[in-house]
């Protein structure tokens, strides 16, 4: 868990983050979400003391991160940045084992760990242990950069624009991946982005950033159909709220018994998904399966009704 | 080539094909021709390679051929060199060679290989003899001991003042690095002793190292005086500077933002930082000030030879009092010899400490 206290950045005279306070519980993903400007990652770099907050403190599992040095407590936090960050003259390999060595493991526990998070991030260990990052594709480097941040296995893990210079079929990709290995570590996560999509795709909970404020601290449906202010409002945009709430929302929650002909959709993708299917083949109702099974049917007047429930 | 009746009045011309009997000549000429022609297509530069060893051959057999030819019963004083046509045909068959290696871009292994074997035969040549009668090794085996004290002085003023440099200059450009202020006063001053021509720098040593020996209890016993060993020293050491501490600077702020970024965040500290990301990835630019330095400062120490510091500038600046142009060259051949040998080495160190990654992408 992650508790911010009242945390204030002032940079000559001009405050970057007003007097914040939130909590991240443990084993969620917080979003931040932001205008460039509006302090966010400010936000986040004052939690492993990359910033030092002017007034304020960040706990972590109730523990003060003033009470650790900075280098010390950085290490037991992970840190995943835009851009990757990784180190050209190292190999895959020591670069993902670059906090366990700073912290002296034991050789062969690093390498274990390191084909440990190579598989789990869906790459051949003995095929690209021993590349460099320049022989990888942005992709694969942006996936190193977020094995590198959990090698220690970190009580925390800040992310700061993590998929910004990825396109956009890949960072689709790297965003199911990423929830994919929170879900299976438990991990607590804290990240930072400007897209309002992606805090809604990824955030257990979203933060929403203001010139420096707080100004909305919520679940993603709640960000979606209750906005705080009209910078929300602006941020989730008026068009495209019933799409966004609709992506919320799995087909297992609205479906029902019964039969639909065409191609079969799974159970844990979105309403939006069904409505374009339904749009796009000239349907009223799409057949859902589970594990390969049919489970039911998902229809229009359903997805219609869960979509006006917002307004 | 050129015949003179004795070292200082000017030779009279021979034409290659006249220092000896023509059967020893032709094969020497036609080496020559043959490796120009080798030289002339564009793409093969393989060929070319060929071609330059082969006319360097040949120019190597003309020497020997025709000093002792031309020496025979020209009188004791009688002294041999090289003329226009020889200097001429020289660098036109160096540059064959260089431009077919630049073509070939051979690894640093290969490279290294390459050099040895050159100097090998450098040395087997020189030491065989054959070249003996030539003026230029009539001067040195008159001067033998000289000769080596010579070259133990040149090389200690080269890579004295590059060791001194470095370990005052490394540490300055680590603070300079660290610190923006410090940068802003730091280069400028050493870039103004960089302009300040090279002998008035030594000029300048004389009379303030001078005022020291006087003035300063115990200098004088540590060998510091006007004029000798010391200002060439401290001359050469100044120059450095300016070399090695901009690039340690540029060396150091040569990581990627995003490396130094991450470094930070995930825990190293300035020293960590600076052992595992900064110097390793600046190492090849710290090295190419280095490799700056060392050819700069081969090629000044001449200079020194001009208010006592020794070495091979001592022959040049004899040899151009005495007009004995033989003399000159004995100063000048192994300086250029001397600083062409450690630039290569050196561009084979920055090579072999390139990362990995881009070496490979």
């Amino acid at each position: 868990m992650i508790e911010i206290d009242r945390i204030t950045k002032v940079y000559n005279g001009v405050t970057a983050v007003d007097a914040v306070t939130m909590t991240a519980e443990s084993g969620t993903i917080t979003v931040i979400v932001g205008t460039s400007g509006s302090g966010k990652t400010t936000l986040l770099r004052m939690i492993n003391r990359l910033e030092e907050p002017t007034s304020g403190e960040v706990r972590i599992n109730g523990e003060s991160t003033l009470a650790t040095k900075p280098h010390l407590l950085r290490r037991r936090i992970g840190y995943a940045i835009q851009g990757h960050g990784l180190f050209p003259h190292h190999s895959v390999a020591r670069n993902i084992g670059a906090v366990p060595r700073l912290l002296n493991w034991p050789k062969e526990k690093i390498s274990a760990r390191v084909d440990e998070l190579l598989t789990l991030f869906s790459m051949e260990p003995d095929q690209f242990r021993d590349r460099f990052p320049a022989e990888l594709s942005g992709g694969q480097q942006q996936r190193v950069g977020v094995a590198r941040a959990l090698a220690s296995r970190p009580d925390v893990l800040l992310m700061d624009e993590p998929f910004g210079a990825l396109d956009p079929i890949i960072r689709a990709r790297a965003q199911d991946d990423l929830r994919r290995i929170q879900r299976a570590l438990g991990s607590t996560i804290v990240l930072v982005t400007h897209d309002m999509e992606e805090a809604i795709r990824l955030g257990d909970m979203v933060a929403v950033m203001d010139g420096g404020q707080l100004v909305q601290h919520a679940p993603p449906a709640e960000i979606v159909t209750k906005p705080a202010t009209g910078f929300v409002a602006d941020m989730v945009g008026d068009m495209e709220r019933p799409l966004r709430l609709l992506s919320l929302v799995p087909l297992s929650e609205v479906m029902e018994d019964g039969d639909a002909p065409g191609e079969a959709l799974p159970a844990d993708s979105s309403l939006r998904d069904a409505l374009s299917a339904c749009l796009w083949t000239g349907r009223t109702a799409v057949p859902v399966e589970r594990d390969g099974l049919p489970a039911g049917r998902v229809t229009l007047d359903a997805i219609r009704a869960r979509a006006e429930l917002g307004a | 080539m050129t015949i003179a009746a004795n070292r200082i009045v000017a030779g009279e011309g021979v034409p290659a094909w006249a220092v000896a009997a023509p059967a020893l000549v032709a094969p020497g000429l036609a080496a020559v021709v043959l490796g120009l022609l080798l030289g002339l297509p564009l793409h093969w530069p393989r060929l070319r390679l060929l071609g330059a060893v082969i006319g360097l051959g040949g120019l190597l057999w003309l020497l020997m051929q025709g000093a002792p030819a031309l020496l025979e019963g020209a009188g004791d004083y009688a002294r041999v060199s090289p003329a226009i046509g020889f200097w001429c045909l020289l660098t036109i068959l160096m540059l064959l060679m260089a431009d077919a290696l630049a073509q070939l871009a051979p690894g640093p292994v290969m490279r290294g290989a390459m050099l040895g074997g050159v100097l090998a035969t450098l040395a087997l040549i020189l030491w065989s003899g054959a070249l003996a009668p030539l003026s230029v090794m009539q001067e040195f085996s008159s001067r033998r001991a000289a000769f080596a004290d010579a070259a133990l002085r040149h090389l200690a003023l080269a890579f004295g003042s590059l060791a001194t440099a470095a370990v005052i200059g490394f540490p300055v450009g680590l603070l300079c690095h660290r610190n923006q202020r410090l940068r802003g006063s730091v280069l400028p001053v050493l870039s103004f002793l960089q302009t300040i021509p090279s002998l008035a720098m030594f000029g300048l040593m004389i009379p303030i190292l001078g005022w020291i020996a006087l003035n300063v209890p115990g200098a004088r016993a540590f060998g510091i005086a006007g004029i000798g060993f010391t200002p060439a020293f401290l001359a050469l050491v100044l120059y450095s500077l300016l070399p090695v501490v901009a690039n340690t600077v540029a060396g150091l702020a040569a990581a990627p933002p995003t490396a130094i970024e991450a470094a930070r965040g995930m825990g190293m500290t300035p020293n960590q930082r600076l052992l595992r990301v900064e110097l390793p990835l600046g190492l090849p630019i710290i090295l190419t000030g280095l490799r700056i330095v060392l050819v700069q400062n081969i090629g000044l120490a001449v200079i020194a030879g001009l208010i006592g510091g020794g070495g091979f500038g001592t022959f040049v600046f004899q040899g151009l009092n005495q007009t004995a142009t033989d003399l000159i060259l004995l100063g000048a051949l192994p300086t250029v010899a001397l600083a062409l040998v450690s630039a290569i080495v050196m561009d084979i160190l920055v090579e072999l400490t390139r990362p990995d990654a881009t070496r490979t992408a």
